[in-house]
């Protein structure tokens, strides 16, 4: 038996990448419709609970539509339902139930590589799927504009964050009931106060501090910002924030999930 | 070195905790043959074959894999390995050639090479007409052929079998030992766990058998019965009061035994008659391993 070429191999390779998200995409091809479906109708229902329950109380928050208010924020909370949920049941399923991580690392393929191939991957998703209470907000009237390009971006970005997030939390966790902890006391109060619903300005001072280190809010300013105008100092202190956040995550998401995957 | 081994592991240790699940062990797989790790559950076989794709770290030992050192060098080595789990890690809800399709990915083959080598696994697997089932459609036993013929997709030069057949009915077992016995045939390096002595005669080369995280004796399987089993054993049968009288006997006049279920086998015995009245019966793999492993199931 012949053995193909190898050349030296060292860390985070492209092949490696690339072998762990060709995976992601043929599995992709099996469930893409439930997903897709899930995605697009957790916003809407968002967007028209608030936009019109609210809406019709409301008709303008912080100089802008209430509606419009809303969609900008919910891309936010969609990257969120997109990256860290899948990213935490995902990566635990793979691990313990499909024993999928066995397999891979058994490959040419580190932890490192796994788990930055699996992030770069939720991430891409995330992107998409989080552009899409802006698409829903059009048929309500939120009009196009140039900066919503720049929102697929604001979302890669949040979204591998997320997605690192959600892979240390399956990390760590030992079983699934672990993920209630982190859904309720985590990311269930970073959702509710990131600035998506209800402007923060309201808030008391120490909330208002807090909610600086939400990466959710930072999403969610930036998102608003993109739409409607950028505001050039504070935006890039957000996208710092983003970045930070997310190089962080992956660091500790590679270390839990090597703990994890080798004894 | 006489011959190429295609794995050398010297003196390895693997602890958990105060468990020392892999103990001081030494192994050789010589390239072209089929070594089997031959041991009860719990012997340390899985720890074994874990470390050698560095999903698990040896505390202590030097492993190599062809010229590589593990765990420094284990993505060259595990680039050039096939591995066939134990548990079955197969994408269920993708088809049998989408399960290769992803392997030729993350085993990097070329991709001019990469239908031909998806191909070919799908010919040695005997699942060319499967192609496009879906996984969880397949039976038990295409399942497995699948997971082999995964592990071939890249043409390792080396294959590690995890207790290949655990858990199968015995035609399919059969069925997958013809694919084994082939590809060994062919000159494929395999090493092979497995707790079926029957396995381990038919289709290893070399035996270690393992207990308690230790190699307790190697070689070929026939040298081990003749060892450590002699020749000829005889079976005593009667009720259990009268065993447990056969093996105290046995015992004082200096001759193994061993507890064969309804009867008491007497081992060692040579050609001249016997002071018990029972069936004789060539002495076989599965004498050496419960002299070696112990009677007690832990």
């Amino acid at each position: 038996m012949s053995t193909f070429e190898q050349p030296r191999l060292g860390r985070l390779e492209r092949s490696a990448l690339t072998g762990v998200l060709v995976r992601e995409v043929v599995n992709f091809s099996s469930y893409w419709r439930s997903t897709t479906f899930s995605s697009t109708v957790e916003p809407t229902i968002y967007l028209l609970a608030f936009g019109f329950g609210f809406g019709s109380l409301v008709s303008r928050i912080g100089g802008y539509r209430y509606v419009e208010f809303v969609a900008t924020g919910t891309v936010a909370t969609a990257v969120l339902f997109s990256s860290a949920f899948p990213a935490m049941f995902g990566t635990f399923v793979k691990y313990k139930f499909q024993r999928t991580y066995d397999a891979i690392l058994a490959a040419p393929v580190d932890t490192e590589e796994l788990v930055t191939a699996e992030a770069l991957w939720i991430a891409t998703r995330a992107s998409v799927y989080g552009c899409v209470p802006l698409i829903v907000a059009m048929f309500f009237g939120l009009d196009p504009s140039w900066g919503m390009l720049v929102v697929p971006l604001i979302a890669w970005v949040a979204g591998f964050g997320w997605a690192c997030f959600g892979i240390m939390v399956a990390g760590f966790a030992s079983s699934f009931e672990n993920f209630n902890y982190i859904v309720s006391a985590v990311l269930t109060p970073l959702f509710l106060v990131a600035g998506t619903f209800f402007p923060l300005n309201r808030l008391p001072e120490w909330a208002q501090t807090l909610a600086q280190l939400n990466p959710l809010h930072h999403c969610v300013q930036l998102v608003r910002h993109a739409v409607f105008g950028f505001h050039a100092l504070s935006d890039l202190g957000s996208v710092a924030f983003l970045i930070a956040f997310g190089l962080l995550l992956w660091r500790i998401g590679i270390h839990a999930m090597e703990r994890k995957l080798v004894d | 070195m006489a011959e190429e081994l295609a794995i050398r592991l010297r003196g390895v240790v693997k602890r958990y905790g105060h468990i020392t699940a892999v103990d001081h062990l030494d192994l050789d797989v010589p390239t072209g043959t089929c070594v089997g790790l031959l041991g009860p559950n719990g012997a340390g076989k899985s720890t074994t074959m874990r470390m050698l794709t560095a999903q698990a770290i040896a505390d202590e030992g030097d492993l190599q894999v062809l010229d590589f050192k593990l765990p420094r060098d284990s993505k060259q080595a595990r680039a050039q390995c096939g591995v066939v789990p134990q548990l079955d890690n197969l994408d269920v809800t993708l088809t049998v050639e989408q399960n290769l399709l992803v392997f030729s990915h993350l085993y990097r083959i070329p991709r001019p090479d990469r239908h031909e080598a998806i191909e070919r696994s799908l010919r040695i697997a005997n699942l060319v007409e499967r192609r496009d089932a879906k996984v969880d459609k397949l039976s038990g036993g295409m399942r497995r052929r699948l997971l082999i013929a995964r592990a071939l997709v890249h043409r390792p030069r080396f294959l590690l079998l995890d207790e290949p057949t655990v858990g199968l009915d015995p035609q399919v077992r059969q069925e997958l030992w013809a694919l084994i016995d082939a590809l060994r045939s062919e000159g494929t390096t395999i090493l092979m766990s497995t707790h079926y002595i029957e396995e381990a005669q038919r289709l290893a080369d070399t035996v270690l058998i393992m207990s308690h995280g230790k190699g307790v004796a190697s070689g070929p399987p026939s040298e081990l019965v003749s060892t450590y089993a002699g020749s000829q054993a005889l079976e005593v049968y009667g009720p259990p009061a009268r065993l447990a009288e056969v093996q105290a006997e046995a015992v004082a006049a200096g001759l193994r035994t061993r507890r064969t279920g309804t009867s008491i086998s007497i081992l060692g015995i040579g050609g001249d008659g016997s002071m018990f009245e029972g069936e004789r019966r060539p002495a076989n793999l599965e004498d050496v391993f419960v002299l070696l492993t112990g009677e007690e199931i832990e």
